[in-house]
């Protein structure tokens, strides 16, 4: 079950960085994730796929990473919730809109779900025409998978409209 | 108070790292740790008759197994009952590993230590343990039943007869002009966080000390009960809660045997081990929490005045009883809620089952309290022909009766004595923000659409936060960073931010330069926990005490220097000043240089402090007799006893006919929580709450079936809702400031989850004209009911005519 000859290297692109690990076959995307390459934002809520807790994108589309194995996605573009933000080469980090959102809309309490929605939310968001007014139906199909226990959602269903304004301004 | 940060709507300053991946989450600590993974008990009641760990010994990576027979001292002993009760006379607790029996599915039988989690459930998985399978009690008809036994020398299965009365209920019953009796019941759900709990350990053998990081909710606690079990010096202990992935009542159970068995393989390996709760083991091995079966007779006047109240419930306590009967009690003493009740008398019985242990989930007890008294109040109105908001009203205690006596013992064995509040302008802020007069006009329309739709309502009063007491330390320092901290934890309440608030409030300083820790015992080691909205009335107070006493040192030591009386001296934006002098001023952060004498200077600053450059009298110590260097200060409040927040919930169902489905549509709350520190925290934990609330009324149920298999342990099957069902929310809020603590406030954190089921079962028996009795309500389980030739029919029903045909 452990054997050396169960585990492959792979190389993935993490947040716009090729790494490379070695893991056993059997190693979940999530746990390589947090355990192999350190990205401990990533969280898992439940291991059977339900909770959303553990969504990155994969080639740009939200997975499950607690549903797909390490291996799956060798080769393959990764972005966690520490690749939303990115730099503003004077040593500081520029927020994705959705993330300015879940703070300015409190759309956050313990903070364990959280990282699942942004992804999923900023994937959401990207997907769509951003010129358009976006519609109570679309901010309940973009959230509409994730649990979140603290919140009861309404501030995050904010956050998302919020989130969809800013990216509106910007054009 | 110069700057008014106090009742501002604040964003919260924990966000920055939690939005970013930044958090640090229990299983995010300790990346070269062990890993621990249980063995758990599959049968409900067991005798174990062999442990075989032989298949598990060549799994390569495995570090160790741990059985009973492993344990020493302590560790070999019970659990501790932690909160011992004169009317708890059978208590019950497990032990940190099964010793020789089983009361539950998911107890831990047998400990495996390995290099990563994958490893040790490889080897969990080769252990063998044998078992007897002993007769099962499963739900609280079994227990009462006692046709078997959960704990053999227990054979009626009764841990406590919990009672109280105010005056012969029996005559007052008898001397009603009306009574009316029935039985009711309320299931199970669970706190279920998102983040499951979890332990790490680092045992350091140079200096014989242990840091341990748990998922909990009182670490002061876990700290002591660590110290307790493997016998060592509270000293060489400390505990730390980091990011909390939410709480809502499991983690302030403590110790859990994770908690004990990680440390102490810990300090046996001198390695680091950690153990993060997986979602099954959540499910079958914390807590759960909300059945009880109870039986209510009332006695009334015919304007459906309430004359006597008797009370006889028996609440489901699962296995042990590790956390006392405070969920009884908390039942017990809430369920009269913002009414005069003349003559009452309660009973509950706290039966043991084959099932997961019961302690507090967010609510501890009120829901079900808050259910028993607003489901009467509804059946009062139904057999008068009264409306539901009118029976109400005229039981309702008023507002010039503060502070009002209900003569019951609360949970924290203080008596229940309301502090102050406004339970009538509760009632009319509630029917005005739901129309509550305009609902038989919703109905019409909704029947044009072929919907039943109904309207229910439940008000309650919660007693929050009760002692016996929590801390506050508040230090500023040379550089004018303020660190303040308190020793009670965190689970996404938003502590940084509205601690933070009230100090720079009380201080006078910009919330930038405040930085607040809680949950961890280095900084702070005496508290009590976070739990029952405990956490803003407690640490808010203790932290505005110490802020006030690093004021007053702050003035004295300026008023010094500037030659002022402290009176004539203000606190702006971190500058000590004279009021009305511009000019005559001192940093805040000077002040606390000059208020620790040095003899060594390290940095410029720190110039201003040594002995050839401060000024001072020759004829007086530096540091004057009866004072203390540093500007710091510790407090502590410690309430009298606990004050009583309040609240009103309307919800409106739309039902389909074809399918039963079941449509909060409307759902609203009037909310008073006293002064409020920051609405926008507030109001997030009225949603979360509300969340919760119908998720309890309408979605979540832990079915056992009856070996004590919990059928639906994943979030598969146990129906947490989506944002699809979870209503929009509307809220109103009313102030009736506490008069026994210094901030004036009341806590907020479980208020939500309240009356959610009352309401929303008032509503569907409005929309149907069937009595509901049962909850949570299922659509099939409506169905049922439609369908029963049994199922009672409400006389409004009758009154009403084609509603529910």
């Amino acid at each position: 079950m452990t054997s050396v000859d169960t585990e492959r290297s792979i190389t993935v692109t993490v947040n716009g960085v090729p790494r490379e690990a070695t893991v056993p076959v059997r190693r979940l995307l999530s746990d390589a994730l947090r355990h192999d390459l350190g990205l401990t934002g990533t969280h898992v809520g439940c291991e059977h796929g339900v909770c959303g807790a553990c969504t990155v994108l994969v080639d740009g589309s939200p997975v499950r990473s607690c549903l797909v194995f390490a291996v799956q996605v060798d080769g393959a573009s990764v972005t966690t919730v520490e690749g939303l933000a990115h730099d503003d080469h004077q040593g500081g980090q520029v927020l994705h809109p959705v993330q300015e959102a879940f703070r300015e809309c409190h759309a956050l309490q313990c903070g364990f779900c959280t990282p699942g929605f942004l992804v999923t939310i900023a994937a959401g968001l990207e997907a769509r025409d951003r010129t358009a007014e976006i519609t109570e139906e679309e901010v309940d199909e973009i959230v509409g998978g994730n649990l979140c226990r603290c919140t009861g959602y309404a501030n995050i269903k904010k956050a998302v409209r919020h989130a969809a304004a800013t990216m509106k301004d910007a054009g | 108070m110069t700057t008014k940060l106090f009742g501002e709507p604040v964003r919260r300053r924990e966000d920055a790292r939690l939005i970013t991946g930044k958090g640090r989450y229990l299983d995010d600590i300790g990346a070269q740790a062990l890993a621990a993974a249980f063995v758990r008990s599959p049968h409900a009641h067991a005798r174990i008759t062999d442990i075989d760990v032989e298949g598990a010994l060549d799994v390569e990576g495995l570090v160790a197994i741990y059985t009973y027979e492993d344990l020493t001292g302590p560790m070999a002993e019970p659990l501790p009952v932690l909160i011992p009760h004169p009317q708890l006379h059978a208590p019950r607790t497990g032990y940190p590993l099964a010793n020789g029996e089983v009361n539950h599915v998911g107890e831990p039988v047998v400990m495996v230590v390995a290099t990563d989690r994958y490893i040790a459930e490889d080897a969990a998985e080769r252990i063998v343990v044998s078992y007897e399978e002993l007769p099962v009690v499963v739900g609280v008809d079994a227990a009462r039943d006692a046709a078997a036994a959960v704990h053999e020398e227990i054979p009626d299965n009764v841990a406590a007869r919990h009672h109280q009365e105010t005056g012969d209920v029996e005559a007052a019953l008898a001397g009603s002009p009306r009574t009316l009796s029935f039985t009711q019941y309320i299931e199970r759900s669970a706190c279920m966080p998102l983040e499951g709990k979890g332990v790490h350990a680092r045992w350091d053998p140079a200096d014989a000390s242990l840091r341990v990081y748990s998922s909990t909710q009182a670490s002061t606690s876990v700290r002591a009960a660590i110290a307790a079990k493997l016998e060592l010096s509270l000293e060489d202990v400390e505990v730390i809660a980091p990011d909390v992935g939410g709480g809502f009542g499991v983690k302030i159970v403590h110790p859990w045997p994770e908690e004990l068995l990680v440390p102490m393989a810990a300090i046996r390996l001198g390695h680091e081990v950690k153990w993060a709760e997986d979602r099954r083991e959540h499910f079958i091995g914390s807590a759960h929490e909300r059945q009880q079966r109870q039986e209510i007779t009332v006695g009334f006047d015919d304007e459906g005045r309430i004359t006597a109240l008797d009370v006889h419930a028996w609440h489901d306590n699962g296995a042990y009883t590790p956390y006392g009967i405070i969920v009884p009690i908390v039942t017990a003493t809430q369920l009269v809620g913002p009414y005069a009740i003349p003559v009452y008398r309660v009973v509950v019985e706290s039966v043991y089952t084959n099932t997961v242990i019961v302690t507090p989930y967010r609510g501890a007890g009120r829901p079900q309290g808050c259910f028993a008294m607003e489901r009467t109040m509804d059946r009062i109105a139904d057999v008068l022909g009264l409306d539901r908001a009118e029976v109400r009203r005229r039981n309702l205690i008023q507002a010039d009766q503060f502070p009002y006596d209900h003569h019951l013992t609360f949970q924290d064995g203080r008596p229940v004595i309301y502090d102050s509040g406004d339970y009538p302008g509760l009632l009319a802020k509630l029917e005005a923000l739901v129309d509550w007069p305009g609902i038989e006009e919703r109905r019409a329309e909704a029947a044009s659409r072929g919907k039943l739709l109904g309207a229910g309502m439940a008000l309650y009063v919660e007693g929050t936060g009760p002692g016996p007491y929590e801390g506050g330390h508040v230090q500023v320092l040379g550089s004018g960073k303020v660190l303040v901290s308190t020793g009670l934890t965190s689970q996404g309440q938003g502590h940084e931010t509205s601690f933070a608030q009230i100090v720079a409030s009380e201080l006078g300083v910009p919330i930038e330069d405040v930085e607040v820790t809680t949950g961890d015992t280095r900084r702070f080691p005496y508290a009590v926990g976070t739990f029952a909205s405990r956490a803003a009335v407690m640490s808010g107070n203790a932290i505005a005490l110490a802020a006030r006493g690093v004021r007053e040192k702050a003035l004295r030591i300026a008023a010094e220097v500037l030659e002022a009386d402290p009176d004539d001296l203000e606190i702006a934006d971190s500058v000590v000043g004279v009021k009305g002098t511009p000019g005559a001023t001192i940093p805040l952060r000077t002040v606390a240089v000059l208020s620790n004498p040095l003899r060594y200077a390290f940095d410029e600053a720190a110039k201003q402090a040594t002995q050839f450059a401060r000024a001072g009298s020759d004829d007086k110590p530096p540091v004057a007799e009866g004072d203390a260097p540093g500007l710091e200060h510790r407090d502590y409040y410690s309430p009298i006893r606990s004050t009583f927040a309040s609240g009103a919930h309307a919800a409106v169902v739309e039902i389909d006919p074809t399918t039963w489905e079941i449509d909060v549509v409307s759902y609203a709350v009037v909310h008073d929580c006293g002064n409020v520190v920051n609405p926008m925290i507030v109001e997030g934990q009225v949603h979360g709450g509300v969340a919760q609330g119908v998720a309890g009324a309408l979605y979540e149920r832990m079915a056992y079936d009856a070996d004590g298999q919990l059928q639906n342990a994943s979030f598969m099957d146990f129906l947490m809702p989506y944002a699809s069902e979870v209503p929009d929310v509307v809220i109103d809020h009313q102030q009736t400031p506490s008069p026994l603590n210094p901030l004036g406030i009341k806590g907020a954190g479980e208020a939500g989850v309240i009356p959610g089921t009352a309401a929303i079962a008032s509503a569907i028996e409005d929309a149907t004209g069937r009595r509901i009795a049962s909850m949570p309500i299922s659509p099939t389980e409506l169905y049922d009911v439609m369908r029963s030739p049994n199922a009672e029919l409400t006389a409004a029903a009758g009154r009403r005519t084609g509603v529910g045909a």
